[in-house]
């Protein structure tokens, strides 16, 4: 059984259908990436998996259990972390505490320090800046930070949202090693991105939506040799 | 400049239980965009509180945490049966919301208890004065100075060391994305309003200590001049609450000090003039809310 399975899933928003019953699953240590041209409804799909949007209709399934209509704040507990689009880290809170607001739903002192080692191991950065307002970063740190606070959760499956949005090449390359580097450390990574190329490059498995609904999918490397991601970005097929 | 000395120790205390006020109603805002304007009957519960305790002769030691611990519980109490049903609505609807829960509270307190104000019994310490470096400080101008510093020291402290205080400030901040890392929007929001209930309660302590009475509008005047010095400050912003207040109070007592007679009876419109000068100056308060407020979910 995969990890985790989303079953004919629709979002409204009042009149508005921008997700018109998708189908998708992402099993155990893949790296998943969810393409589309913009108001596809990538967002919308993530919205509502993170309980930020209500479900229309569908359902959402993770490790077994039903998460349909789960409030945001259960689903961390679960292993399940959200990485959202515009990094949104706290502006007006310290590195460490973006981070420890990351692991707001972990207990225990041990698992809690294994969380902190963790992620100053891979962003080394963040332990120089530590003390420093997140507010002051720069976009490619803040970046590293709000992968960084969706880490602190321990997730078995983490959402990355547009990670590379807005940044310079240079982070652009490092934001894509990272995911690389997480699913070596056993996660599960969904990655909405805009950047088509560099995510088929990594990915496993990719989903192509447009106009709400699922256009094309397969592994990445049958994807990028098929014509099919252009016709949708151009907006035809 | 003994006159100055004086009027400055009188501004700090008014100024200080403003911010305690402004502060209170800030918490709340920031993270639910709400102000509360029921937070004045808040003021009026520990004010009630502490007139029975009188009564009963309860020592004023234990009357003043209960007046706290009342007004505590009772904000919690408000935010689970009112605020809780619109707190998805728009922001008038919030506010209407309180304005409602004030004027209920107001009945009932004209109706179970009295319409008429009701004396306060005050320990007789509170109305002496100390004579500091030549001049003369009422002790419940002093307890309230040093009140006001150790409750913004305490809450300062909980923002920053403890996690629910953390929370909460990452809750005022993007509310949708701290519910992503796990955060439950009722316990930041109670806290939010057990913390405003707090200071609501110790700011009656200290505003009744200064007028030993109590009556049902009493808690009207003080929410307004809180919530001036909130904009003053910034709305949603704690330290500009704090800012304030502060400024609010030096503002009220230095023209009542120093204002010529003549002029005296236009006091109000002369500080609030200079409330909107200052507005003018800094649309968004003197120390204005790091971030606009995210969408709420």
């Amino acid at each position: 059984m995969p990890l985790f399975g989303v079953n004919s899933l629709s979002v409204h928003y009042g009149a508005i259908e921008a997700v018109r019953g998708i189908d998708f699953e992402v099993g155990e240590g893949e790296i998943v990436a969810l393409l589309g041209a913009n108001g596809a409804g990538k967002s919308s799909t993530l919205n509502a998996l993170a309980g930020l949007v209500p479900v229309a209709g569908g359902s959402v399934r993770f490790d077994g259990v039903d998460i349909t209509n789960l409030k945001p704040e259960a689903l961390t507990p679960l292993g399940l972390a959200l990485s959202p689009e515009g990094r949104r880290v706290f502006g007006t809170l310290t590195v460490a505490e973006n981070l420890r607001m990351g692991a707001y739903s972990i207990s225990g002192r041990h698992v809690l320090e294994q969380a902190w080692e963790r992620v100053y191991d891979l962003f080394p950065l963040l332990y120089e800046r530590r003390s420093q307002y997140a507010g002051t970063l720069s976009g490619g740190q803040q970046q590293m930070l709000a992968v960084g606070r969706a880490l602190m959760s321990n997730p078995r499956l983490l959402f990355l949202d547009e990670p590379s949005l807005g940044l310079a090449p240079r982070i652009v390359d490092q934001v894509f090693e990272l995911i690389v580097k997480l699913r070596e450390q056993g996660v599960t990574l969904v990655v909405v991105e805009q950047n088509v190329d560099r995510a088929l490059e990594i990915a496993d498995r990719a989903y192509l939506l447009a106009l709400g609904q699922i256009r094309a999918a397969g592994s990445a490397s049958d994807l990028a040799k098929s014509g099919a991601v252009t016709a949708a970005y151009l907006g035809e097929a | 400049m003994e006159l100055i000395l004086q009027q400055t120790v009188n501004a700090i205390s008014l100024g200080g239980t403003y911010a305690l006020l402004a502060l209170g109603l800030a918490v709340v805002f920031s993270i639910m965009g709400m102000i509360n304007f029921a937070h004045g009957e808040l003021m009026t519960i520990s004010g009630y509180v502490l007139m029975y305790c009188g009564i009963l002769g309860v020592p004023f030691t234990i009357a003043v945490p209960l007046a706290v611990l009342a007004a505590m519980a009772a904000a919690v109490l408000m935010e689970r049966i009112a605020f809780r049903p619109v707190r998805n609505a728009s922001g008038a609807t919030m506010l209407v919301t309180s304005f409602a829960v004030a004027m209920i509270l107001q009945v009932l307190f004209q109706n179970l208890i009295s319409p008429r104000s009701q004396p306060v019994l005050l320990p007789e310490y509170l109305s002496q004065s100390i004579s500091v470096g030549g001049i003369f400080i009422g002790v419940n101008k002093l307890v309230a100075i040093v009140a006001t510093l150790v409750m913004l020291f305490v809450l300062d402290r909980f923002m920053t060391r403890q996690k629910i205080g953390i929370a909460m400030r990452a809750a005022a901040e993007d509310f949708a994305v701290a519910r992503l890392m796990g955060i439950r929007a009722n316990t930041v929001i109670a806290g939010a309003f057990a913390i405003s209930g707090m200071l609501a309660g110790v700011a009656a302590v200290l505003w009744v200590s200064q007028r030993a009475s109590v009556d049902p509008l009493m808690g009207f005047v003080p929410v307004v001049k809180a919530f001036i010095a909130a904009i003053l400050g910034g709305l949603g912003s704690l330290r500009g609450a704090v800012a304030g207040g502060f400024l609010l109070g030096f503002i009220e007592i230095y023209l009542a000090a120093f204002l010529p007679s003549g002029m005296q009876a236009f006091r109000e419109p002369i500080g609030l003039s200079l409330v909107i000068l200052v507005l003018l100056v800094r649309p968004n308060g003197l120390i204005p809310a790091a971030t606009i407020r995210a969408q709420k979910v």
